[in-house]
């Protein structure tokens, strides 16, 4: 008898709580704030916050609910403590959706054991391995990054056009590695090039002097880079340089970035890379917003952050419910066209046409387009390393 | 047939990718198992803290190293880690000399079994281990600064006309030659020196050395003050060749065991040769001979695939497949050393 009253009050308190929970919306921000991309988190959740700010600052969210962020961390690496983090901010906290995670084998693994069984709507910003594409996610799983099945196409089109027929490929070996470099064999070999050599590289090792020896022997002019610019990608570009090995490569957005010119100069000339961006008008206008609510935009997968907590809301908004089950039908209606172009602050806009069953085609700061499974089409600028600077060649 | 071109352009490209790194690392792999042996030796203990020994002194160098650079001294083209080197040295050898007093000297009194040491440096190992990235952090350091090249691919070259270039680094150079020196100087130490015959008498029969009056605190404080030496100046090779990271030191010992153990345990001839040939194993096996035979069947061959023994993703495993195969088939090793027990 007891037990069973205390049953009762443990339900009647539940059901009081989540009666006061209605009041405010929450939705879980699950990034690496520990591990190895701690630097890039905090920026990438302080985006996504900015997002909801703007939302809850409009009052016009489902008759003026105020969204609240609940952090978890995916640690970036450690698939069961993501798993946990995820299943206490669902069962604990109560979220509506998520916007995480961030790297692509904690990302597949919430999705797979915890967001998806639970009938959780998942946005990554960030995670682009291909194996992310053909996950059975019911439709729950959604993505503003690009998958890298795109970017192994873009880097395959511009070493073609660049007259590249035969290239040596190393990729830092794990998931995002791995999945770069077969996704770019694929089309390269699809367009008629050939892969010399395949060989992976750790990171974190003090020597890839083997690792480039095997590589030379292929016997290719041109060597692709697919790694982390202070990780294993420099030791590679280093060991390659030293021994006269090669002189130019192709790199992909894990290595294109400043430090690889402060290391190297204008020594790797002709490399060419790609990296996520595009010149719609979102970019800068995210840039502006941001600054004005006192957040730095720029850095990496900021805008892609900033972009998937926005387009929940506004699938929300669609759905006319919280609820996943239904707001994950909504996603693609408001991300793309037709409808009325939406760019990073003008939220409380979006939120009131949708309320007045107008349509609208979120553009956002990263100009989304969610495509096939909800994952973002992906446009890469490509960039060329110049007399020792990145100078942009055009937009694929 | 291959004309004489192509057999030297061979050469220039085995050279460049298999016998200069090889021979850099084997002399610093060398260096390094010299260390263990020697403790093996007269300690009689495998010391697990040696990689970490290395990492502790060559924490030291590249601090001071730094701290020069930022003074703005500089002995171009010299790297500035050799004006840090004697620094980084005293400060491990007293590293060891403390560690030995407090930790080693308490069960050498009580006459442990060997295994009990063992144990005691692995504590020992995860405690430099965690002072060295309490101190400098788990991060890569960069350290090395003056000339790069002795001889770089392009000019090599140029001043050929061959189509394969050669490089050899100022570090790999300084390594053979330091290597060349430390060993010569150790090796005449031991022959000829006083206190180099106690110490080998010491090693070949404790008891009878004792009772000819040999001081075995003496003995023991020496050793440490030899190992430390070589750990530091091995480890700076190491960075300056390649990069400082703790954690890359501490996977170095079991090249370096695999070294001493194939040289022949408490040989210090068994550790340099078991050194290279550790090293010249993991380059050999895992190079891809393509290019190579290309050259020597005058592109008259072209192999389908690299003619590659081993990916290069198991060049780690080669020394765990050194040391059993040498332990199955000459537990003693080249030189017949001791069998560990």
């Amino acid at each position: 008898m007891k037990k069973v009253l205390l049953a009762s009050s443990i339900l009647a308190l539940s059901a009081g709580l989540s009666g006061a929970a209605q009041a405010e919306v929450k939705l879980g921000v699950i990034l690496g704030f520990t591990g190895p991309i701690e630097s890039v988190t905090p920026g990438m959740a302080d985006a996504a916050e900015l997002a909801m700010k703007e939302v809850s600052d409009s009052g016009k969210l489902l008759g003026g609910e105020t969204v609240v962020s609940v952090r978890g961390d995916s640690t970036c690496v450690d698939s069961a403590a993501a798993q946990a983090a995820a299943e206490r901010l669902i069962t604990s906290e109560g979220i509506a959706a998520i916007m995480g995670a961030d790297c692509s084998g904690v990302t597949g693994a919430i999705a797979n054991n915890v967001a998806v069984p639970k009938g959780i709507v998942m946005v990554s910003p960030s995670a682009t391995s291909p194996a992310l594409s053909t996950i059975e996610d019911n439709g729950y799983f959604f993505r503003t990054a690009p998958s890298d099945a795109r970017q192994g196409q873009v880097l395959s089109d511009i070493a073609m056009d660049r007259g590249i027929k035969e290239i040596a490929v190393t990729y830092t070996n794990n998931d995002y590695g791995k999945g770069l470099a077969d996704s770019f064999q694929a089309a390269y070999e699809a367009a008629g090039g050939k892969v010399s050599i395949v060989v992976p590289h750790e990171d974190g090792k003090a020597d890839y002097s083997a690792e480039v020896g095997a590589l030379a022997a292929s016997g290719s002019e041109v060597l692709a880079v697919f790694g982390y610019v202070d990780q294993g990608g420099r030791g590679i570009i280093q060991s390659s340089l030293d021994t006269g090995a090669f002189g130019s490569f192709l790199i992909a957005d894990g290595m294109t970035a400043e430090s690889l010119l402060e290391n190297f100069g204008d020594s790797i000339d002709g490399t060419v890379g790609t990296l996520p961006g595009t010149d719609s008008p979102g970019a800068a206008k995210f840039l502006e917003v941001a600054k004005s609510m006192g957040v730095d935009g720029d850095g990496p997968f900021r805008a892609e952050s900033y972009d998937a907590a926005a387009l929940i809301l506004l699938a929300m908004q669609a759905a006319g419910s919280t609820d996943s089950a239904a707001l994950k039908d909504k996603m693609l209606d408001v991300a793309n066209a037709p409808g009325e172009p939406i760019y990073p602050g003008e939220l409380a806009k979006a939120l009131e046409i949708i309320a007045s069953g107008g349509d609208v085609d979120y553009v956002g700061a990263t100009a989304v387009e969610l495509i096939g499974p909800g994952e973002a089409a992906g446009s890469y600028k490509e960039l060329l390393v110049e007399g020792g600077k990145y100078t942009t060649v055009q937009i694929r | 047939m291959p004309d004489f071109v192509d057999i030297l352009n061979a050469l220039a490209l085995m050279s460049n990718f298999v016998f200069v790194p090889a021979l850099s690392y084997g002399a610093q792999l060398a260096l390094g198992a010299l260390g263990i042996t020697l403790v093996f030796g007269i300690l009689r203990f495998a010391n697990f803290a040696h990689g970490d020994q290395m990492a502790f002194g060559t924490m030291v160098v590249v601090l001071v190293t730094f701290w020069l650079q930022a003074m703005g001294v500089s002995i171009d083209p010299v790297p500035t880690a050799f004006l840090a080197l004697p620094i980084g040295i005293a400060v491990a050898i007293l590293m060891s000399l403390g560690i030995d007093r407090t930790v080693y000297r308490f069960y050498r009194k009580r006459r442990v079994a060997p295994v009990i040491y063992v144990v005691a440096s692995v504590g020992v190992m995860y405690l430099l281990n965690g002072l060295t990235r309490f101190v400098i952090g788990p991060d890569d350091q960069r350290f090395a600064d003056g000339a790069r090249f002795l001889i770089n691919a392009r000019e090599f070259k140029e001043m050929t006309g061959l189509a394969e270039g050669i490089t050899i680094k100022v570090s790999q150079g300084l390594t053979v030659l330091i290597s060349i020196i430390v060993v010569i100087a150790l090796f005449w130490f031991l022959q000829k020196t006083r206190m180099g015959k106690a110490m080998r008498a010491y090693s070949d029969n404790e008891d009878l050395a004792l009772l000819s009056g040999i001081n075995p605190e003496k003995v023991v404080a020496v050793t440490w003050i030899i190992a430390a030496t070589l750990a530091t100046i091995a480890g700076t090779m190491y960075g300056l060749d390649k990069s400082f990271k703790p954690f890359t030191y501490f996977q170095l010992i079991l090249p370096m065991f695999a070294a001493a153990i194939v040289g022949g345990i408490g040989q210090p001839v068994g550790a340099i040769v078991g050194g290279f040939i550790v090293a010249f194993s993991e380059v050999m096996l895992t190079y891809a001979y393509k290019k190579v035979a290309l050259y020597l069947t005058h592109g008259g061959w072209e192999p389908e695939g690299l003619l590659q023994i081993l990916s290069t993703e198991y060049k780690f495993a080669i020394s765990f497949l050194i040391l059993v195969v040498v332990l199955l088939v000459r537990p003693t090793g080249i030189f017949r050393g001791k069998v560990i027990t």
